[in-house]
């Protein structure tokens, strides 16, 4: 009687390989072929019509010894070349872009939710969604907006409607964050600064541990594990920080926070 | 004389010629639909049947073939340029005027290879955006993810080596103000936090690799000319190459069945 069981199983496992739900696929020709040519032509027809009407740029020729007042990245570098504007270069235009890059590389090893693989929903990775537009739109997409429409020479703040005077002079009333508060002394001012940096990340992990244990329950953080866990913290952090760091400048005239002879952030 | 004509197509479609380039029949049957696709070796690409919504464009966006299709007209546009254009500090920025006012089609094909780059740009950040939002880079597709990170870095490399080729005040002071952060690169720019540290000086560091010189000049040209034209491209293809091969494999992303 077993044995019969057994066989019975398999029979109705080969069956519903062969032709159960796994079948609601179409041939690729003419389905997913079809769709491709549409898309190729109206894209062509798009691309050759927009080139028709709209010259490529082409200024005077090179020369190295006339700066133009703004100069500009190429466009969809404009946000890294916005957020010069908080951070010095080597922060702004060397760790950043490397954050960013490796930050999208490990997404999808630190994401272990395995819903709403292959289909759109928000319900079920919130938490992983509002993170990415938060990265993706409002840092990356916004800045280059802010970079391409309102930025004018000096790099000052021109609305789209205003004419660029190339000769505004903004005072620069920046001041860093430790001389704010009253810091004087060099070293003491160094050590506030490191101590603020340090303690905004280390305050920042056990904030999102504890969230996160409060959220989904300590059997979830045993799954996602200490590696998961820190890069996630780690890289969440440092985009809030951005965002920090923007707000002290505009509402304070914060310049750095970590002032020493080597590096300021 | 439709008899006549019918024979011809017979014999035309009979002929050894003819059977020896085409494998199979045009008639709507199932055994044409997989052999049109089998068969092609640029259709095959795809595998011969497809879960029903991966056809849908409001699944893909069609985003990524789109990246795609803007990489080949650039590669196209791009081989037609190359044959005006001279990465010579004095000639390139007349090559560029002789191009766009002397050549047949030179205006047009300057035009679409430009937009089509920033075209692909657009494009390719929608096709991150969408395969975000499908958790399609969740397992087993996670490399492949990674892949293509790698190709939107090589996508905005190419554009941006592309930028300075024109040889006018738009290009080298957008390269150059792109490239100063190499120079504030730690350790290894001249300018950089600990620069001190490997003795990197204004002609030897991070930037002046870049530029092939302490300054952006008639090196930096010719220099961002192969990157753009030569080395960079044979990259991109063969990280499409794996990018393509590997979502053949795993096949498309979808809900459980």
């Amino acid at each position: 009687m077993a044995e019969m069981g057994s066989a019975a199983t398999r029979v109705e496992v080969t069956l519903k390989k062969a032709t159960g739900p796994g079948d609601d696929k179409v041939h690729t020709w003419p389905n997913l072929v079809r769709a491709e040519f549409l898309c190729t032509l109206f894209v062509m027809i798009f691309l050759l019509l927009w080139s028709l009407l709209v010259d490529a740029p082409l200024e005077e020729p090179a020369d190295p010894g006339r700066t133009p007042n703004p100069s500009k990245a190429p466009w969809y570098f404009l946000g890294l070349q916005e957020i010069l504007v908080f951070f010095d270069p080597w922060h702004a235009g060397v760790v950043a872009p490397t954050f960013i890059i490796m930050g999208l590389m490990v997404i999808p090893y630190i994401d272990i939710n395995p819903k709403g693989n292959g289909y759109y929903t928000f319900k079920e990775r919130k938490y992983e969604i509002i993170t990415f537009i938060f990265g993706f739109h409002v840092l990356w997409i916004s800045t280059i907006i802010i970079g391409t429409f309102v930025r004018g020479p000096g790099w000052n703040w021109f609305w789209p409607w205003e004419v660029w005077d190339a000769h505004l002079v903004e005072a620069l009333t920046n001041q860093d964050l430790p001389y704010l508060v009253g810091i004087r002394d060099y070293w003491t001012a160094a050590v506030f600064g490191l101590s603020l940096i340090i303690g905004f990340f280390v305050l920042g992990t056990a904030a999102m541990y504890w969230w996160v244990v409060w959220l989904k329950g300590r059997e979830f953080m045993q799954r996602w594990g200490a590696a998961r866990f820190f890069l996630t913290s780690f890289l969440t952090l440092n985009m809030i920080a951005v965002v920090i760091k923007m707000l002290l400048r505009h509402i304070l005239n914060v310049k750095y926070i970590l002032v020493t002879p080597w590096i300021n952030v | 004389m439709s008899s006549q004509f019918d024979e011809l197509k017979r014999q035309v479609m009979e002929s050894q010629v003819w059977q020896s380039i085409f494998r199979h029949g045009y008639e709507d049957t199932p055994r044409n639909r997989i052999l049109m696709v089998s068969g092609n070796v640029w259709l095959h690409l795809h595998p011969s049947k497809v879960r029903k919504h991966a056809t849908r464009l409001r699944f893909t966006w069609c985003m990524g073939g789109i990246t795609f299709l803007m990489y080949l007209v650039t590669v196209v546009t791009g081989v037609y340029l190359m044959f005006y254009y001279r990465p010579v500090a004095e000639y390139a920025y007349a090559d560029i005027k002789y191009l766009e006012f002397d050549m047949p089609f030179g205006m047009l094909m300057r035009n679409m290879h430009r937009w089509a780059a920033h075209g692909m740009v657009i494009a390719v950040w929608l096709h991150m955006f969408r395969v975000f939002m499908t958790g399609s880079y969740k397992p087993p597709r996670e490399f492949n993810w990674v892949v293509g990170v790698l190709l939107l870095v090589l996508t905005l490399l190419l554009s941006f080596t592309g930028y300075l080729l024109p040889w006018d005040q738009l290009a080298i002071w957008a390269v150059s103000v792109g490239s100063n952060m190499g120079r504030a690169t730690p350790l290894l720019g001249y300018e950089g936090p600990f620069n001190e540290v490997l003795g990197v000086n204004p002609i030897y560091d991070a930037r002046a690799f870049l530029f092939g010189g302490g300054e952006i000049g008639a090196h930096t040209l010719l220099r961002f000319y192969i990157l753009h034209c030569i080395f960079i491209p044979l990259v991109t293809s063969l990280f499409l190459a794996v990018h393509f091969w590997r979502i053949r494999r795993d096949g498309f992303s979808g809900p459980a069945l």
